[in-house]
Parts: structure tokens; sequence; C-alpha cells
């Protein structure tokens, strides 16, 4: 029996869901918000929140010092890269794990999720000597295939969630009717799947994205993306919070902004299959 | 065949061009460093340096813990990223010895390397060879509002005890007006609470070895310095300072909240400027305390330098920049441009004789501070090492860091002095052994 909603029960859920979202989205908020106080201001007790000369210094001293399109081009390009070679990758291997599962489909999935499991800077080194032994250092190749795989695990494992919900019927009757594999993956599976993997690319592309180990520490000057564009801005002896702000919300500013436009899709695909 | 042989000819050819022409031009060197405000400060004015030399610059600029990962990293694999990195004191030595860095021993003579502050390159070098140009220096040293100071009705002594530091806290601490008497690092970390624990203590006759690399925190020195500090703190320092290192130090005494403060020599130029500082007419300096009776004061000693990796390609123009960076000129034109409390400060004695130099409030006290510094000899009793707020051996920093932890849980409350020198002292041992030292 359903239970009625009543009108209390009503506000108090909507008062908890945005007491939890504004918790969440608050370290955003701070972080814009000191980007436009000056040093003084920013580290000011007790904080400020609105009281404040607002200025825009801090954006024309980070744009002064820091090439801030090209960290974002770098970013675009492994964040973009990694998300589309691992989502080709991932759909025939999604695909096999889901409708041509094997005694071994389960055991495979659970270790490619245990890939995950390890530090990455457990395998700092070896990953850093097969760079050096090709030539990878501080390129975009070989970022794009280190974040690709990094990744991979969950993407594999995400298209395998939305794939499962298809029924596999409607695969067989296209077999029926001709279709040969490729086809079936193309035009039918694909299609039918497109909530699943627009919210997997967006997923993948914010991890991408977001990624400050490997980005940190495999590039120089030429593939930096805009991890280290944030980075440059933390200083061990002075106080440059107001410009770190201003530098962290240039970074994540891009990202926000797709994820503003694009959340129904990434709610439709994340709550896709969980009810039945 | 002859196909083949003109094919070989002809890249071989386009090679040596190639070549050529990177050498005449087209050199880059790129530099690893870190977001302090004199590295800034240099970024600014590097496009001089390739106006005159025709090399250009990349700078690769990240937060401290990541620069050390990062060049430790691309140094042990050979990765020849950098062609300079920014290393400090620790580092220097050690990775000196290791064979990683080319040795600066051929510098020009316009350079004038005997300018360097001794305890500078005592501190940079290995076996005598200097590996590291200094950029900047430091010590530490006292810090405290003349304001409060004269409320109070005393007066700081040029080489104060740890004594009366704990007699001026107390008479500036005002809670009710959110003023506390003292602040200090007690953040865990080797290079934050770490380094100021280990030169208070050594202040106190204490030391982290005994000559044959036996740890000594179960001796009575240690005790006393740690049970002085966590009483000086828990009485007038900041709540939950056990999480307070530089910067939030440097922001509590900014707003003009605590009475002092003992740090880095480079906080003075901060605490003094008053575009950042609430406080910067009433800052007044002194040496770092010592305990009464104890011929060892609390400074440290610390470089950021500029240092060429065994592996680069550019050496002569990596040569070149770290000629120009730390140079007698660098610092005039920084001067000229800027004032000279802009200057980076510790590394050369002539910056020291300048008369206009001498007119910054703190400079006099920070070359005072430095001199007082011997790393080679840094505590009352022998010891093996080289070093003053660190032990310059490999093992040090993770050592160090867990120490600290230790050291910090003790600062906020979770266990007993006695407690915490008991684990600081068996993990000591025990990595020392792994180790094999002992």
């Amino acid at each position: 029996m359903a239970r009625a909603v009543t009108p209390r029960r009503k506000i108090i859920t909507t008062a908890v869901a945005w007491a939890i979202g504004l918790l969440i989205f608050f370290p955003i908020y701070w972080t814009i918000l000191t980007s436009f106080k000056t040093e003084a201001q920013a580290i000011n007790d007790p904080p400020l929140f609105f009281s404040f000369d607002w200025t825009l210094e801090n954006y024309a001293v980070v744009q002064e010092r820091s090439d801030y399109m090209r960290f974002l081009w770098n970013s675009v390009i492994l964040a973009g890269g990694s998300t589309l070679i691992g989502i080709l990758v991932a759909i025939p291997a999604a695909w096999s794990m889901a409708f041509v599962p094997s005694r071994r489909t389960k055991d495979i999935l659970l270790w490619m999720l245990s890939t995950k499991m390890l530090p990455a800077v457990g395998v700092l080194y070896p990953i850093s000597l097969i760079f050096v032994q090709f030539n990878l250092l501080d390129t975009r190749g070989g970022l794009i295939a280190v974040l690709m795989l990094i990744n991979l695990p969950i993407i594999v494992w995400m298209l395998y969630t939305y794939f499962k919900e298809i029924p596999i019927d409607i695969l067989e009757a296209a077999r029926m009717d001709g279709a040969n594999l490729r086809e079936e993956i193309l035009y039918i599976l694909t299609p039918m799947a497109i909530p699943g993997i627009a919210s997997t690319i967006l997923l993948n592309f914010i991890l991408a994205w977001n990624e400050a180990f490997w980005t940190l520490n495999l590039t120089a000057a030429n593939s930096a993306p805009l991890t280290a564009f944030i980075a440059s801005y933390s200083s061990p002896e002075g106080l440059f919070f107001a410009k770190l702000s201003a530098a962290s919300t240039m970074a994540i500013a891009p990202i926000l902004i797709l994820g503003w436009f694009s959340q129904k899709q990434l709610v439709r695909g994340l709550t896709f299959g969980a009810v039945k | 065949m002859s196909m083949r042989t003109a094919l070989r000819a002809t890249s071989a050819l386009a090679l040596c061009a190639l070549a050529t022409a990177a050498t005449a031009q087209d050199t880059t060197i790129t530099i690893a460093t870190v977001n302090n405000g004199d590295m800034i400060r240099m970024q600014g004015y590097t496009n001089l340096f390739t106006e005159q030399t025709g090399i250009a610059v990349e700078w690769v600029t990240l937060e401290e813990n990541v620069l050390r990962q990062r060049v430790t990293t691309d140094i042990t694999t050979n990765g020849g990223q950098f062609d300079i990195m920014t290393i400090g004191m620790y580092e220097t030595p050690i990775w000196g010895a290791n064979g990683w860095l080319l040795p600066l021993d051929d510098l020009s003579e316009d350079y004038d390397v005997a300018d360097i502050l001794p305890a500078m390159r005592d501190g940079l070098s290995h076996d005598g060879t200097l590996y590291a140009a200094p950029f900047y220096g430091e010590s530490s040293m006292v810090m405290y509002r003349t304001d409060l100071m004269e409320k109070a009705g005393l007066e700081m002594p040029k080489a104060p005890t740890w004594q009366f530091i704990r007699e001026a806290a107390a008479a500036m601490d005002d809670p009710e007006n959110d003023i506390n008497g003292i602040c200090l690092r007690g953040k865990a970390g080797w290079g934050e609470g770490g380094a100021f624990i280990t030169v208070t203590a050594n202040s106190f006759g204490a030391r982290w070895f005994d000559e044959d690399w036996n740890a000594q925190f179960d001796q009575p020195e240690w005790k006393e310095a740690l049970t002085f500090f966590v009483n000086l703190m828990n009485d007038y320092g900041p709540e939950g300072y056990a999480t307070n290192g530089f910067n939030e130090n440097l922001s509590l005494f900014q707003q003009g909240k605590c009475g002092i403060w003992i740090d880095a020599t480079v906080a003075a130029s901060f605490v003094t400027n008053p575009n950042d500082s609430t406080v910067a007419d009433s800052v007044g300096f002194a040496l770092a305390p010592n305990a009464e009776g104890v011929d060892k004061r609390s400074n440290w000693l610390w470089a950021w330098a500029l240092a060429i990796p065994a592996g680069t390609q550019k050496e002569e123009a990596a040569k070149a920049f770290i000629e120009w960076a730390t140079s007698k000129e660098y610092i005039e034109l920084v001067a000229a441009n800027e004032g000279w409390a802009n200057v980076p400060p510790g590394a050369r004695t002539s910056l020291y004789e300048t008369p206009e130099y001498q007119e910054v409030p703190f400079a006099a006290m920070t070359l005072e501070s430095i001199n007082a510094a011997d790393p080679t000899n840094p505590t009352v009793d022998p010891v093996p090492y080289v070093g003053i707020q660190f032990v310059a051996i490999p093992e040090f920093a993770g050592i160090a860091t867990e120490v600290s932890q230790e050291f910090s849980a003790v600062y906020a409350g979770q266990q007993s002095i006695d407690e915490a020198l008991e684990k600081a002292q068996a993990l000591t041992n025990d990595a020392m052994e792994a180790a094999g030292y002992r």
C-alpha cells in the first residue's frame, strides 16, 4: 500500500534536501566568493560573507601569470580523448558481459574493479619508467592512455549495468532479422542505451577532468591540464588563498557549466534502472 | 640500396640541422619551482634573461610536496623533464652525494661564489662541492608586537630565553580581545611542526641521535623541551594549534591575534607589509630563544636553491640561468623595480653590506639569525649528522613525519607526552635499524 504524502512530510523532505544540497555546494560557493576578495579579506576572521569590496584583481593576476587557455585546452583534450576511447573500448566489452556472459564474467568484473583499489602512487615508478622508455612523459597521448585505463573499469561497469536492463529479446529479434554483430551493437543496442551512455560519458569526463595524481606527475610544461594550473597557486610560505580560489574557480567553471546544462541527462542516466 | 642510403643521409643531415638550430637559438629550459613570493617575482623578470641570452624559459610551478615527489621521480627514472629544479637544503647534500645533481664548481668569476653566505654554501654542499645555488635563504626568529610589549611594560632583549618568551606571552595574552600570547607551529609534517619542535629541542640541549645513530627521545632533554612547548601553547597559544602551520600562524599574526610568533625570517616581509598586515607598523624582531644555560639557539637554516639534475641535455643554458637568477645583478634589478624590502633575502653577503638594505627593519636580525645557525654543529652534544631542523639522511622525511604526528597528537590532547616520546623512540630506532644505520 502506498503511503500518502502529507504536506508536512513534503515540507520536511524538501527542507532536508535543500540543507544537504547547500551543504555540498558550500565549499564551491566559498571558493567562488573568496576569489573576489583581497588576500587580506580572504583570511579575515570572522569570515566575510557579503560585506566586502568585490574585486576582480585576482583574476587579472592569474590571467597575467598563467596561460589559462593552454591548460584549459589540455584538459579538454585529455578528458575528452580518454573518455571517447574508453567508451569505444567499453561498449563491446560491456555487451559481451551483459549478453553472452561466461562462467567467469562476474569474476572478471570484480577483478577489473580491484585495479581501482590500489593507491595510484603504488604504481608511480612502473608507470614513470614505461613513460620514460617510450618517450611519453609530458605528452597528451601518454596521459590519454593512462586516464582511459584508470577509468575503464568504471566505464565498463556502468555500461554493463545499463545494458543488463535492456531485454535480450530485442537484440535477438534484430539477429533474426539478419543484423550482424556490428549492426546489432551500433543500431540496436547503442540507441536504446543512449541515456546510460551519455551519463557514463559525462561522469567519466568529470573524473578525467578532476584527475590530479597522474596529470601532475606525468606532465611538465607541454601537456599539463587545469589540475596543474590550480596546483601552481598553492603555497607553503605565503597566503595566496584569494588567487588560489580564482584559479580554482576558473578551473571548475567549464565543467560546472557543462554539468548544469546536462544535469537532467546525468540524473536520468544515474537513476536508470534503479526503479523497477 | 642506394635509395636507402640516400634516405639515411638525408635524415642524418636533417637531424644535424635540427640539432644546430636547437643550440643556436631555440634552447628552452624547463624549471620546476614552488609558488613562493620571490619565485613568482622572478618569473616576471625572466623575459629579460631571454632577451640577453636567447634562452627561453618554461616554468612548472607545483605545490611543495608534489614538487618533491615529482622531481624525485624524474631524477630516479632519468625522466629528463627538468633542466633546473628548485630544491631545499635537505635534499641538496643527499642528492649531490647520489650523483643526481651536477656540481656547480665552475661558475664564472663575475658570479662571485665567495659572496654566498658561508652557512648557505655549507648547507648546499656535499664534501665541499656546491650542488645548488641559493635563491633565497632563511633562518627563524622571534617576531613580536611592540605595542603589546610596551603595554605589558616589558622590553624584548635582543637574545631572549624561552623563560622570558613565556613571561612575555603570559603578559600579552588577552583572550577577551582575542589576542593569543604566542603562536607556534603544531602541524604534523617534518617541514612544519616537526621542524619547529626539533629546533626547540636543540635549544634545550636535546638531539635526534647520538653518535651511534641511537634515537634520543628517551633522554630528559627531549621531555623537558616537549613539556615546555606543550605547557606554553596550552596556556597562551591559540585554540587548535595542533593543526597550525606557517600559513595559519601568518594569518593569525597579520590579523593582530598573536603577541609573539617565532618562525621563518621570510615572514618578516609579509607581516610588515601594510597591504596584507593589520599590525605592519608595530612588529619587532629578536633572535630565536634558547633555554637558560644552553648554548644553542632554536633558529633553523633553510634555503630554496636552484640545482641542475644530472640528466639534463642543456647544462650550459641551465648554468647561465642559475648564474643570472642568483646573481648580485638580479638583486639590484628587483631593488630598482620593487624596493629593497622585496629582494630575495639571505643568500649573499654583499646584500647585507648594501647601505639601503641595512635600513630594511628586519635585515640585520635576519643576517644575525642566519649567521648564528651552524648546520654542521647543530646541537649541544655531538651528532653524526648535518642539518639543524632536519637530519640530512634520506630516511629522515619519513621518520620525522611520523614522529611529528605523535607530537601533534599530544598537542591535540589525544595522548600524553610520555606516550608520544616512547612511540617516537621506538619507531625511530626501528626505522634506523631497517635502514642499516644501527
